[in-house]
């Protein structure tokens, strides 16, 4: 069990979803393509010993073993997530503001933005094996959504410690972006003057952009974006812009264009 | 080897084998959906898998030709008309549960799918491919049409497969190998009726062969 104290965000008003739900439905191509393999392919991944390292443009780079790491205070947000392929799920979290991590390694001048890296081993991590995406996984964000409040560090789920197909021992929650953004299982977090390749973007950068905030307004090429799927649910629902949360971080693309910044 | 085979199929038991095995799929279905164990998605599972068996059974159909001919067990042709059928039922269910569960009969959000997703239109082509080869099926209709049109006509299940495959690639995220793999399989059964393989005893072929009206 993770310590926490509770503090709901807006998204308390919507059912969570089953935690079964929650664990044996995941994108986790590291272990698979299908939605139930990571549920048993993750059970390979070792989750100690692990570091995390933070360098690039900071003053302070830091290598950190994650139990050091978890003694850090937890809080619990219940988030929505929204899968860029149409369906959604409730989450209660447990982790802590990645701003707070940010702030320890004391980003300098020059850092605009922040690129993390999923652990590379394909011995384990079997679907680094295939082609379907270049590996390591790797995601990105600009320095200033990083240091949004929302922006969550996640070590634990449903008051339990992060099960292995959900990304442990610990990953990125970016409840206003596609799911994929969100990237799992972290090694590593640089921070960078210019904007990092992301391995969504390399693979189809039509269709999956840096930016990748939740719009119903810009199609995926492939399919519409303006309604998805609860888990669960029987009938599909209105996307929200920014999943809900444009009250919160609308205020960071002010004056951008974002069918442009897809 | 061949003789017993041939006897096995040909017996009027075959048939309705065949048939309750190549409903085994949905029953099954439908038995893991009302049990709740089709996943946290049941409604796009039931649509995929519906999907990938209605590819599954087209490709069981055409391989049925080179087969018969490669291991001259000629009473395979037999069962090639409601294998066909079973693409075509498969490709009905996949195409009835994402109108009415996935979309709950949203037509206008459905008509700007087919129009605007490029996979979606190549599917329905694929289906709309599937449906005219269904209703001329009957052995009323190969006469009508009379046996050479109604071959061209049946040509048309290549492209259906193809189009499925294709379908298959472009729903995916990524380069995923199950649709390569169908995409594979399908141009290779392609190629097979270019370049036919040599039938390894013709006279066994011939006294073997089927009836017309077993077609």
């Amino acid at each position: 069990q993770v310590p926490t104290t509770r503090k709901p965000a807006d998204a308390a008003l919507d059912t969570v979803t089953p935690i079964k739900s929650a664990t044996t439905y995941n994108n986790f191509y590291e272990f698979g393509t299908g939605k139930a393999d990571p549920a048993d392919g993750a059970k390979a991944l070792r989750t100690r010993p692990w570091e995390i390292t933070i360098d690039g443009e900071v003053a302070k780079p830091l290598t950190i073993g994650i139990d050091d790491l978890l003694k850090v205070s937890m809080e619990e947000r219940i988030y929505r997530l929204r899968c860029v392929e149409g369906w959604s799920m409730v989450i209660p979290w447990i982790g802590f503001p990645l701003a707070e991590l940010l702030k320890r390694v004391e980003p300098t001048g020059n850092a605009k933005f922040v690129a993390f890296q999923t652990l590379m081993d394909p011995e384990r991590m079997y679907g680094q094996k295939s082609w379907v995406l270049e590996w390591p996984y790797t995601e990105g964000l600009r320095l200033d959504e990083a240091m949004h409040p929302l922006a969550l560090m996640a070590v634990g789920m449903y008051g339990e410690i992060l099960p292995n197909q959900n990304g442990a021992p610990i990953r990125l929650v970016v409840p206003w972006k596609y799911g994929f953004k969100s990237i799992k299982s972290v090694v590593k977090i640089t921070l960078t003057k210019t904007q990092p390749p992301t391995a969504w973007n390399r693979s189809q950068p039509r269709e999956y952009g840096f930016y990748s905030n939740v719009n119903p307004e810009v199609d995926h090429p492939r399919w519409s974006q303006a309604t998805e799927r609860r888990v669960g649910d029987f009938s599909r629902r209105k996307t929200l812009p920014f999943n809900g949360y444009g009250d919160e971080v609308a205020s960071l693309y002010t004056g951008m264009d974002l069918r442009v910044n897809y | 080897m061949r003789a017993t085979l041939n006897a096995l199929l040909l017996s009027r038991w075959a048939k309705p084998v065949v048939f309750a095995l190549a409903l085994v799929p949905l029953v099954w279905t439908v038995w893991l959906a009302w049990t709740g164990e089709l996943g946290a998605e049941p409604i796009l599972e039931s649509v995929k898998q519906s999907g990938l068996w209605a590819l599954r059974f087209l490709l069981i159909a055409l391989a049925l030709t080179p087969l018969r001919v490669f291991t001259g067990v000629a009473a395979l042709a037999r069962f090639r008309r409601m294998l066909g059928l079973f693409a075509f039922f498969y490709a009905s269910v996949h195409l009835l549960t994402y109108v009415g569960l996935d979309q709950f009969f949203d037509w206008h959000a459905i008509g700007t799918e087919i129009l605007k997703r490029p996979y979606i239109t190549i599917g329905m082509g694929a289906f709309v491919i599937l449906t005219a080869l269904a209703a001329t099926s009957t052995d009323g209709m190969v006469k009508r049409l009379g046996g050479k049109r109604w071959r061209a006509l049946h040509r048309g299940v290549f492209l259906a497969g193809l189009g499925g495959c294709l379908h298959f690639l472009m729903l995916v995220k990524g380069w995923q190998t199950a649709p390569l793999v169908y995409g594979a399989l399908c141009a290779g059964l392609l190629a097979l009726r270019r370049w036919p393989l040599r039938l390894p005893n013709p006279r066994t072929v011939r006294t073997l062969a089927p009836k017309p009206q077993d077609g």
